[in-house]
């Protein structure tokens, strides 16, 4: 160290202008007293409440200062993408339900979007409102278990409490239009599976304008203006525009990063173009600005759907093409086209003609694509999913360093990963 | 297209190619637009500098790497395609990069290009064998600590090799030959009736334009491509929409038609069955 360049000389805070007001003085020997402490290296999870599913981080630290993570991955790896291979274009769509079990709807869009469009099949209008629609409802709850999680990760109960209100409202509503509260297996290459009944939708409209702003605003106001919660997240893991760019960002993430980027307007899909909403973007990039950001689109996706509600037309609900759509029970019961057409689907299924198309749409997480490589028969040749949570936990390390360990579960939780997805 | 897809800036594909092969060079071995994407094909030599340029040209300005996907031809001489999906959020705008590799030849890592690319490289490596030169932690990703094999590959079956379980008497979890309850069934459901790229004797009469697929779903050896760009051009001259009751009867049949007598004037009214529900609303209607 002696032929080393002269350094400034060390502070006993970390700014000198405070320093100066507080007339603290420089010691003569900053490192007199202090005991030599080698770094450590600790397991976080792969079983820990605040690593949201099965993530396994070791941790490099510096006293309570962290050097370097090096996420684990793939503890949940169920082998979707082989099953899949193995499994009819419609026997695969519920997979994507088990990918992020948080946002199953969001998964689906991706998957009957892609085959779609190798098939060129024109979808009903009605059906694709209700995709809109329910997407939407989807984002909502998938935030509702984010943000809550997120403000219990730092400390505070309560909010997360209510949140999960409206969380079970969604779950009430996903029950009465598919038959299942959480892997809804609803939509389908041509539309989706069954129309909703009316008082479904009347009841939304009830929910969204009462329940869900008295609960969510309420929980929110808790927390969005708290001092702690500020404390512990505002400066948290900034990312600039570049870094989240780089780092293959997307949705929330690279929005708190500053870039005004959504598939819903940029690359709309269904009847998104006809939408009217606005996209939040955050200033700064930190922690607090990936909340925030969620909390504002929840509000949209609240508009958007109430939009949906006064646009939605009647009409069929799913393509008029029977070598892709399997006909209605009542049909199948008087006419023998129909029943050989139910006989086929449902054991042969449809042939996709050979091609390759990526298709990403915008989940509650950020992009979440599916590279479908079709060879003309009834299975994929190879269906590659994209998660969400791939690029942004890579990002983990460099977000999280010089960091304290407390904070790594604010930077998880900003993040909003969920393992199916990640794992796949 | 009328499928719903997200609708990017896909006017800007021709121009795209041409950039593209200016901007790429003697490596790009070919380019070409399919059901509305552009897919580039460039030689793994020139990966690095090719992804560099996409990236730094200024018509092209691809900012993002969304995914790495592989994929696996094993009849191929290089039987791996490793496919970069890059998004330029600039220009509003997809690309898709295929390199073609084998077991043997790494492919350039693009880390110093993305970060983001680490382990993007990884998960290939890991379910498919396809090494990356110069990525700095090629460990496995996906798969379990001390997983053998490549799983995504064409030739390792769905089932694995081996399971496991825990065990009572050890006290641990124990790793096992795999037993298949039941044998493993696949079926074929390629038929050699339709879609068939040869003509059929005696059917000399169809026209070659009538290997389109009757309907959407259809087995039809034309790929998406063709399948799209005919459907675009019928729509130009499209007849109105089918009608929402496609099994619905369109010709009233007669009398003279069926051959069916006349009821008897006398003949009184069939008595209705009670255990038959007419209405609907019943279980399966």
């Amino acid at each position: 160290m002696s032929d080393a360049p002269t350094m400034a000389p060390a502070t006993t805070t970390v700014d000198p202008y405070v320093d100066d007001v507080l007339h603290l003085e420089t010691p003569a020997n900053p490192t007199e007293g202090d005991v030599t402490i080698q770094n450590y290296t600790i397991n976080f999870g792969p079983q820990h409440p605040a690593a949201h599913g099965v993530l396994r981080l070791v941790m490099e630290l510096d006293g309570e200062i962290v050097e370097r993570i090096d996420p684990h991955v793939g503890l949940l790896h169920r082998g979707t993408e082989k099953l899949i291979e193995y499994k009819t274009y419609q026997q695969a769509l519920p997979y994507f339900d088990r990918l992020d079990y948080c946002s199953p709807l969001c998964m689906e869009h991706s998957y009957v979007l892609a085959v779609e469009k190798l098939l060129d099949l024109e979808v009903p209008l009605r059906a694709q409102y209700l995709r809109v629609f329910f997407a939407e409802l989807t984002r909502i709850s998938n935030h509702m278990l984010n943000l809550g999680s997120h403000i219990m990760d730092v400390g505070a109960m309560t909010p997360n409490l209510w949140l999960f209100e409206i969380r079970e409202d969604c779950y009430t509503f996903f029950e009465r239009m598919s038959g299942a509260r959480m892997h809804h297996n609803y939509f389908r290459p041509g539309g989706v599976h069954q129309d909703v009944p009316l008082k479904l939708l009347t009841d939304i409209a009830d929910w969204l304008d009462t329940r869900l702003p008295r609960i969510f605003e309420d929980a929110i106001s808790m927390v969005a203006d708290n001092r702690i919660f500020k404390q512990r997240n505002v400066d948290i893991a900034t990312v600039s525009r570049e870094d989240a760019l780089a780092w293959g960002f997307s949705g929330p993430m690279i929005r708190a990063a500053g870039v005004p980027w959504d598939l819903r307007k940029s690359q709309p899909y269904d009847v998104y173009a006809k939408m009217d909403f606005d996209i939040p973007v955050g200033t700064r990039g930190d922690c607090y600005d990936r909340f925030m950001v969620r909390v504002e689109e929840v509000r949209q996706s609240a508009r958007i759907m109430r939009q949906c509600l006064a646009e939605m037309p009647d009409g069929p609900i799913a393509s008029d093409d029977r070598k892709v759509v399997p006909p209605k029970r009542s049909e199948m019961k008087r006419s023998m086209e129909a029943l050989i057409h139910h006989f086929k689907l449902y054991t042969e299924g449809f042939h996709v003609p050979a091609g390759e198309v990526y298709v990403a749409t915008e989940s509650p997480k950020g992009e979440f694509g599916v590279y479908l490589v079709a060879d003309g028969t009834n299975k994929p040749y190879r269906c590659k999913i994209r998660p969400t949570a791939f690029s942004h936990l890579q990002a983990m390390d460099f977000m999280s360093r010089g960091h304290m360990l407390a904070d790594t579960t604010a930077i998880l939780g900003a993040m909003d990963i969920v393992f199916g997805e990640c794992d796949r | 297209m009328i499928a719903p897809a997200p609708a990017w800036a896909t006017d800007l594909n021709d121009e795209t190619v041409e950039a593209a092969r200016a901007a790429i060079g003697s490596a790009l071995l070919d380019a070409r637009v399919r059901v509305g994407e552009v897919q580039l094909f460039v030689h793994r030599d020139g990966i690095v500098a090719a992804l560099t340029a996409l990236r730094d040209t200024p018509g092209l300005a691809y900012q993002q790497l969304m995914e790495i996907a592989g994929v696996d031809y094993p009849d191929r001489p290089e039987r791996f395609d490793v496919v970069y999906n890059l998004l330029s959020v600039t220009r509003n705008h997809r690309v898709q990069v295929h390199v073609a590799t084998d077991e043997d030849h790494p492919i350039p890592s693009v880390t110093g290009v993305w970060p983001a690319a680490g382990w993007l490289e990884r998960e290939v490596y890991d379910l498919f064998g396809v090494l990356f030169e110069g990525n700095p932690d090629l460990r496995r990703i996906l798969t379990d600590y001390g997983f053998r094999g490549h799983p995504l590959r064409k030739d390792f079956p769905m089932t694995g090799y081996v399971e496991l379980r825990y065990s009572e008497e050890e006290k641990r979890v124990v790793y096992e030959p795999v037993k298949l309850a039941q044998d493993f069934r696949t079926f074929d459901f390629l038929s050699p009736w339709e879609g068939a790229e040869y003509g059929l004797p005696g059917d000399e009469k169809a026209a070659p334009g009538a290997a389109l697929p009757q309907a959407k779903g259809a087995q039809t050896p034309l790929a998406a491509d063709a399948v799209v760009k005919a459907g675009q051009a019928q729509s130009d001259t499209k007849a109105p929409a089918a009608s929402s009751e496609p099994y619905a009867k369109t010709t009233a049949e007669s009398r003279a038609d069926t051959g069916k007598g006349a009821n008897s004037p006398d003949a009184e009214p069939k008595p209705a069955n009670p255990d038959v529900n007419p209405g609907k609303g019943g279980q399966n209607q």
